[in-house]
């Protein structure tokens, strides 16, 4: 078989690279796609989480027996109904997850260890009664004080969240235990060698806060488990499967016995990757032999899901006077909220990953704090520590008078730099995206008075991963792509794009549909910017698949051998010897002659996609201050990206622009505000403020294209990379035009009015 | 929860006052409905007024303004009388929510919610609007700042509701101007709210000026020593810092999670300023 037309793009592509209408479009700006609340089922009952109201609580009895009598209720779940589980730490997207903590963060056990942790369920006939019965469970607790600074946390007198935890990763291992759950570092060279070669060095302490990924859904999901111990559950996720298994775990299920379906989902951006209602919801419905439906409020989505870590980040820099970075030094202390496991780790790898460096250490810290357990937001920990070494960097070009891009492309990492983290880059597009800047109308247009311009790069790493799809041929030659990761960027257009390539055809035959948990092998969910990547990579190896079968059979009614069929253009053509000897035989002909030639064709793939092609990024950004309230406006706005190819460019720009503009939150003004007891004053969007569109300007981009050499047309991850660099290039902006730098994020109206305050007041004397 | 629309201010001050259990009045419903549902409030009695004629009506006699309680910011904001004489109070109402809070959202649901930070308090208070109030015992008439006595609290009595806001007239070189701080550019409640009003001579000195300062005290502020540091003068740089100074020292804010007590003090004299400057353009252009 010489199967040509699949594989290298050589650059020209029919499908790839277009921008088709997508395929979920209609059904979303109608309101007839399905989101996480939207299904209801007979006899379903609603379920509602009782939430601790301290920060830090030891449970010493639940007393449920009032609202069990309270008509209408049909179960109660506790701690009680859930076994414990030893620790046990499994992947969960960029994260790892221990189940012991899992099955406490579902449902406190001995202690509730913040504001809004679960503390017992209820099912019942409608919400109203399922609210009135929370109100009638009686929670003894003793209450006991809480910290939520990282730093405060690691202070030897801090209260303890959990007291049996030995720092990991420190040796000899510490006798007392703490909250630090584990020390991390990485290291190339001798710093102290690098610092010593330097002219300047810059060093300085950063903080971040916590800030959450703001979708728009809230979490939910309808569980319903049958008499025979099957069960069904409907959620919002990004990875189902997933789900499945932490349900099985946390239930003692088999994961045969469980369905997990994705609905649509509105928004993730690493949030939905843990669960949360879902093993509550199946309790309640084991229980009460009844559907449960679960829905958190706004209100519960802040309390209780995980923000990004609030971090305190030091770094120093070494520069000669030349502009070579010779040594770069940081430490790094992340929340983790109420358990470990903060992604202080991808903190440490990322921190300096854009510069080629011979020195480099960096020590991280995973801390615990009577806060929401932290999930993945986007490049899980890497904008807060490149935040604090983007800035410096900025810092040190403004000290020798050098362009803030010319200084990073003296620095930059490429094809064949050693990264501090270990592995050694393939061809990566970091200096195309610092040219494209260099090069482009935006930092060259001149500035209005009082206006600051700055730029940042980052980096992120991308995932591969198991990942299984199927396209099933239909009988007229249309086709069902079944993949397994849900779509929460564009990836169900990509995916249909890069099989129509693939397979010669036009993509509008190919409708794309997200399988549940039964119907596709176990896939990863979606994740580290792997979909277009490594559901892309399956699509086309069951692609591949299915012109084998295709070739093949065309190879049987011609009675030649399958060698002697090529694949070109969507049909099977006799090749060789046999050139011209037949009328080629279209994928709509063999669809249609398929029952009576052999039978169906169903091209399959499952594979544990490697080689995923890490993504830099470079913004810019120029910014006004009101110098006498404090406020920035962000007046203009570039972020250029290397996205290897870009299959779909508009859900490619989208992902740039979204990434760019959920920084722009985190840098201006998203942050959680606690009351002494520790209790959240703004779990809400009036008063957590996410940028409005008014808030931002047009998001220009422009998409670099360094293809990734593992996949078939060069795809990398684009979803993730784009909200490393707004915060420093925002911060960087400021700078520029106010000349104060800031360190701790948000750049709030406030704290910039009194920074510009401080620095009119004259030094005392 | 009983829900009940009468079509006469009779018919609604009837139920409201009628001995029953205490009612709600619904306007727009922007603040009730959300609070209801929040279960804040849970009344037994909800007054829809929105069928009371009077309440949905601008009117204009002798070149006095009357708006209804419940007329919505959209429409106030397609009335070009009232646009042309009040422009300071239409932009606060304006400034409320988004284009779907706009079709409901009215003055007197924005008086009556009795936040410090309601936006067009502190125009209404600027411009020198009175409420006319119908009861049990009648129609009285009293300045919109004598409405709230702090926050969520009413002067009205049992059985009183707001029926409409009525302007004084509107001299010549005259305008309003109102301003707020909130760090995003819309969706957000006022960390600071300013509204100025002046009148000018015809030798452009400032006659008459009322400045109110919202979301910086308990209600929203008149602050009487603002508008006579710019009586008699033309509202140069000078007067304009006094005024801000002013301002500056009545505000008695708490720190809490929108702003500081530092930032809103300073900020309420910059906004005072700023909208000074633009009630003097608008005062200037209207001659
Ligand atoms: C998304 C959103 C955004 C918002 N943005 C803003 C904003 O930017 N600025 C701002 O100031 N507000 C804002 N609000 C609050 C609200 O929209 C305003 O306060 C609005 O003006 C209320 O008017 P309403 O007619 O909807 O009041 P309603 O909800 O009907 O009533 C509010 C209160 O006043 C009472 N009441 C109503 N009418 C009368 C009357 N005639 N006599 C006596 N009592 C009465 C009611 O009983 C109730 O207690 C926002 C609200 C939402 C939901």
């Amino acid at each position: 078989m010489a199967a040509n037309s699949h594989g290298k793009t050589n650059g020209s592509t029919r499908w790839v690279g277009t921008r088709p209408v997508r395929p979920d479009g209609v059904d979303k700006v109608t309101g007839r796609a399905r989101f996480g609340a939207d299904v209801h089922l007979p006899n379903m009952l609603v379920g509602k989480v009782l939430r601790s109201p301290h920060a830090h609580a030891r449970i010493r009895s639940i007393d449920t027996s009032a609202a069990l009598a309270l008509p209408g209720v049909k179960t109660v779940v506790t701690r009680d109904d859930f076994n414990d589980l030893p620790s046990e730490f499994v992947p969960a997207g960029e994260m790892l997850v221990n189940y012991r903590d899992v099955v406490r963060n579902v449902m406190a056990r001995e202690k509730a260890l913040f504001e809004g942790h679960p503390v017992a369920a209820v099912a019942a006939v409608s919400e109203k009664v399922a609210r009135e019965a929370l109100a009638l469970i009686k929670v003894d607790y003793e209450v006991l004080p809480h910290v939520l600074d990282v730093v405060e946390a690691m202070a030897p007198d801090a209260p303890l969240l959990h007291e049996d935890m030995i720092t990991a990763g420190v040796d000899p291992a510490p006798t007392t235990p703490s909250n630090v759950a584990k020390v991390v570092e990485f290291k190339i060279g001798d710093v102290e060698a690098g610092f010593a070669e330097a002219d300047i060095v810059i060093e300085r302490e950063f903080s971040t806060q916590p800030v959450h990924q703001g979708y728009i859904e809230p979490h939910s999901c309808i569980a319903n488990y049958s008499e025979d111990g099957q069960a069904e559950l409907w959620c919002t996720t990004q990875g189902h499967f997933v789900v499945r298994g932490h349900c099985a775990k946390l239930l003692g299920m088999d994961v045969s016995k469980l369905r997990v379906t994705a609905s649509e989902i509105g928004g993730g951006f690493g949030g939905k990757t843990v669960v949360y209602l879902e093993p509550v919801a199946l309790m309640l419905s084991r229980k009460s032999g009844q559907p449960v439906k679960m829905t958190m409020t706004r209100e519960e989505v802040f309390q209780a899901s995980g923000p990004a870590a609030g971090t305190r980040v030091w770094a120093k820099v070494g520069m000669t006077n030349e502009g070579r970075i010779t040594a770069g030094e940081a430490v790094l202390k992340y929340q983790a909220g109420a358990f470990q496991g903060s992604p202080v780790q991808p903190g440490c790898m990322c921190a300096f990953a854009p510069y080629d460096l011979a020195h480099v250490k960096v020590v991280g810290y995973d801390v615990v704090v009577n806060r929401p357990k932290v999930a993945a937001y986007r490049a899980p920990g890497a904008p807060q520590s490149e935040f604090a070494v983007e800035s410096i960097i900025d810092e040190l070009a403004k000290r020798i008078g050098m362009d803030p891009v010319e200084l990073r492309l003296k620095n930059a990492a490429k094809e064949g730099t050693k990264a501090a983290y270990g592995p050694t880059f393939g061809p990566v597009g970091l200096v195309e995206t610092l040219e494209e800047a260099k090069a482009h109308d935006h930092y060259r247009a001149p500035l209005k008075p009082g206006q600051g311009r700055g730029v940042a790069s980052g980096f992120w790493f991308n995932i591969g991963g198991e990942t299984c799809a199927t396209l099933n041929l239909g009988e007229d030659g249309t086709i069902a792509l079944v993949a397994g990761t849900p779509d929460i960027g564009g990836s169900r257009a990509s995916l249909c794009l890069q099989a129509a390539e693939t397979l010669g055809v036009d993509v509008e035959r190919i409708r794309p549909l997200i399988g549940d948990t039964s119907t596709l092998g176990y896939t990863f969910l979606t994740g580290g910017s792997r979909t277009a990547f490594a559901s892309g990579m399956a699509v086309v190896e069951a692609a591949r698949d299915m012109i084998r079968q295709l070739c093949e059979r065309a190879a049987k009614i011609w009675d030649i051998p399958a060698e002697a069929v090529e694949w070109i253009d969507g049909e099977a053509r006799p090749a060789g010897s046999n050139a011209g000897e037949f009328e080629p035989l279209s994928l709509a002909d063999l669809a249609r002659l398929a029952g009576k030639s052999g039978g169906p064709f169903v091209g399959r793939a499952q594979i544990n996609a490697q080689g995923a092609g890490p993504s830099f990024g470079t913004h810019i950004v120029d910014v006004d201050v009101d110098r006498e309230t404090g406020r920035v406006t962000i007046e203009r706005y570039t972020v250029i990206q290397d996205a290897g190819k870009a299959v779909h460019p508009s859900y490619v720009e989208g992902q740039l622009q979204g990434g760019a503009v959920q920084g722009i939150g985190w840098a201006l003004n998203e942050e959680y505000i606690y009351d002494d007891k520790g209790r959240l004053q703004n779990p809400g969007f009036l008063d957590y403020r996410i940028p409005v569109c008014s808030d931002v300007p047009m998001i220009d981009t422009v998409i670099v294209e360094v293809p990734n050499p593992t996949h078939p047309y060069g795809v990398r991850g684009v979803g993730e990379t784009p909200i490393v660099p707004p915060m420093a290039a925002i911060a960087n902006a400021v700078d520029s035009a106010l000349g104060l730098r800031f360190t701790d994020l948000p750049m709030s109206p406030p704290r910039v009015l009194k920074a510009l305050g401080d620095a009119r007041v004259p030094e005392a004397a | 929860m009983r829900y009940e629309a009468p079509e006469s201010v009779e018919g609604a001050v009837a139920l409201l006052g009628g001995g029953g259990p205490r009612g709600r009045v619904l306007a727009g419903g922007t603040d009730l409905l959300v609070q209801l549902r929040a279960g804040v409030v849970a009344p037994e009695l909800v007054v829809d007024i929105k069928r009371i004629a009077e309440t949905r009506e601008i009117r204009e006699a002798d070149g006095m303004l009357v708006i209804g309680a419940a007329v919505s910011g959209a429409e106030l904001g397609e009335h070009p009388v009232a646009k042309a004489l009040w422009p300071g109070v239409v932009e606060s109402a304006e400034l409320i929510g988004s284009t779907q809070i706009q079709g409901r959202a009215s003055l007197a649901g924005n008086l009556c919610n009795a936040s410090p930070a309601a936006d067009t308090v502190p125009a209404l208070v600027a411009a020198a609007a009175t409420c006319k109030i119908a009861g049990p015992d009648g129609v009285r008439r009293i300045p919109v700042e004598d409405v709230c006595t702090g926050p969520g609290q009413l002067s009205l009595g049992d059985g009183e509701f707001v029926v409409a806001f009525e302007f004084p007239k509107r001299p010549l070189r005259s305008a309003d101007a109102y301003l707020r701080f909130i760090p995003r550019t819309e969706m957000d409640i006022a960390v600071v709210g300013a509204g100025v009003n002046l009148t000018f001579d015809d030798g452009g000195r400032c006659v008459a000026a009322r400045v109110a300062l919202g979301a910086v005290a308990p209600t929203v502020i008149l602050v009487e020593e603002a508008g006579e540091a710019l009586v008699g003068t033309t509202c140069d740089a000078a007067a304009l810092q006094e005024m801000a100074a002013a301002a500056s020292a009545a505000c008695r804010p708490i720190d809490d999670k929108r702003g500081t007590v530092e930032y809103r003090t300073e900020v309420a004299g910059v906004l005072a300023t700023r909208a000074a400057g633009i009630a003097a353009q608008r005062a200037k252009g209207s001659q």
